[in-house]
């Protein structure tokens, strides 16, 4: 059963980007490309949200701030490093205060380049994503069905 | 009296985009104080001119911020160019302000829809939204960026465009302009929308000036402040009047901002009428040696870049002060007495952009 497919929800967390990516997350969501068509929300809440994008690296203030998020999204989760610089740093990377990309603090699943990465990077990202949620909540199942299988004995 | 609560406002919150965390204190639901901690884009690229050559570093200076990044890199590049005392050609003059103008275009229009999404208006938004990407076709097809345009560097522009182009793109603005007045109208005669905006944080011409405030903040409360009347780039040619309003609440910078969209098409206009042959940048030779101040107006306000280069290819030190920053203690001021409902549409009304702010 295709459960996440139908309705993705997504919150957004801006780590220390330079909005180019923030904007085009957003540019994702109005009519020219309107992924709302297939259900996809930008949600503010994370205990509502199935995929993290992080933009931006991660510097010493923040990383509190993505790994909260990330420890309050309900499981099977994806989380998505969109731009260069939540991918390696980019162009900052050599900026005392970046630690490097959010996989430093949290495992990220899958990365989009570009600076700034273009929507129609993001929602490919997306699509990908879909396929991860849809790989851990088999696993889980999986692993549920092993337990209740080994209690009942 | 009533108890006070702090409530936490961000650094995620859906109505901003970007991290911006503010404690306010609060008795019953009207805000007493508002306390604000930054510090959470902080990436401190100022030091970066430490490592990246003078010319490489105009890449930095474009990803200071993704939605005024076409100003700041020409900001930086005036600044550069006046210490090394180049003369620019005309064309890469015009070519900027054309550049510079479009970006404010993109600018006013993703702030129309943010605050309509702040106010709760959504088809607003995505109406708004809609007609930005048509400008951002424009700016695609001719830079070749969505965001960041990658155009200034030290000496002039990357890129031409031909003439004819530049006429077709002046008359298709022309139409641009008819659909961005049927949304602009709504946010001027909605009696929804004036219903949220007028008389919401009221900053006044004395608190402006005295704060500093900058940019359509400080012009709405009723100042003629507008730094292209410096005439840096093509400017000179094309004067700039100063568009301000006199009641200085969220409504008149709303209304200043939806005026400036219009303005900024008619000095495109202008200046692909008056633009003029020739190349398009030159040959720089030797390094920056000496300090400059260099300001510009950007969408949200004024920009001042203080450059020194000490006569290698590294710069000695770079500051930037941004049009965010010098508007924060307006908006701290104005946030007592209001109400929490009220929060993210005040906020949203000087145009927050927390990475420029913070770098």
């Amino acid at each position: 059963m295709a459960y996440f497919k139908k309705s993705p929800w997504i919150i957004h967390y801006d780590a220390t980007s330079c909005n180019g990516c923030d904007i085009e997350v957003l540019a994702a969501l109005t009519p020219l490309y309107d992924v709302e068509r297939f259900g996809i929300i930008n949600t503010g809440n994370p205990k509502h949200a199935d995929i993290f994008l992080v933009t931006g690296a991660v510097n010493e203030q923040n990383k509190m701030v993505v790994k909260n998020i990330y420890d309050q999204m309900p499981e099977p989760k994806a989380v998505i490093a969109v731009g260069i610089c939540a991918c390696s740093g980019g162009i900052f990377r050599e900026c005392y205060n970046v630690l490097g990309g959010p996989d430093s603090v949290i495992p990220v699943d899958i990365y989009v380049p570009g600076c700034a990465a273009r929507p129609e990077a993001i929602i490919d990202g997306v699509v990908q994503a879909l396929g991860i949620l849809e790989k851990k909540h088999l696993a889980r199942k999986e692993a549920r069905k092993q337990h209740d299988r080994i209690a009942a004995n | 009296m009533s108890k006070r609560t702090i409530i936490p406002f961000g650094p995620q919150h859906p109505v901003l985009p970007e991290p911006l965390h503010l404690d306010l204190v609060v008795e019953d639901e009207i805000v007493v104080e508002a306390v604000p901690s930054i510090g959470f884009i902080h990436r401190g690229l100022e030091k970066l001119v430490e490592k990246k050559d003078f010319n490489e570093f105009v890449y930095v200076a474009e990803r200071i911020c993704g939605i005024c990044s076409c100003i700041h890199g020409m900001t930086y590049c005036q600044g550069v160019e006046e210490i090394m005392n180049l003369q620019v050609p005309g064309r890469a003059k015009y070519l900027r302000t054309i550049w510079g103008e479009f970006s404010r275009i993109h600018s006013h229009l993703l702030w129309l829809g943010l605050a309509a999404d702040a106010f709760g208006f959504e088809s607003l938004f995505m109406h708004s939204w809609r007609i930005r990407e048509k400008i951002l076709d424009i700016i695609e097809e001719t830079t070749g960026g969505r965001v960041i345009f990658g155009t200034s560097k030290v000496g002039g522009v990357r890129r031409d465009v031909t003439n004819e182009r530049l006429k077709e793109i002046s008359v298709l603005l022309k139409t641009y302009a008819g659909e961005i007045k049927e949304v602009t109208d709504i946010f001027l005669n909605d009696n929804s929308v004036k219903h949220r905006l007028c008389g919401v944080g009221v900053l006044s011409k004395d608190d402006a000036l005295m704060l500093g405030a900058v940019g359509p903040m400080l012009r709405a409360s009723g100042v003629a402040q507008d730094m292209r009347k410096l005439g840096y780039a093509a400017y000179n040619d094309i004067p700039v009047e100063p568009i301000i309003d006199q009641s200085g609440d969220c409504y008149g910078r709303c209304v200043v901002r939806i005026k400036e969209v219009f303005q900024a098409i008619d000095i495109i206009q202008r200046a692909v009428d008056k633009i003029p042959d020739g190349p398009i940048d030159m040959k720089v030779t030797g390094f920056p040696n000496g300090e400059f101040f260099a300001r510009t107006e950007q969408p949200r306000g004024e920009v001042i870049y203080y450059i020194r280069g000490n006569g290698t290819k590294h710069l000695q030190r770079m500051r930037v002060r941004t049009p965010t920053f010098a508007n924060l203690p307006a908006i701290l001021k104005v946030i007592p007495g209001c109400s929490v409902a009220d929060i993210p549409i005040l906020l949203l009304t000087i145009d927050p952009c927390i990475s420029c702010t913070e770098r």
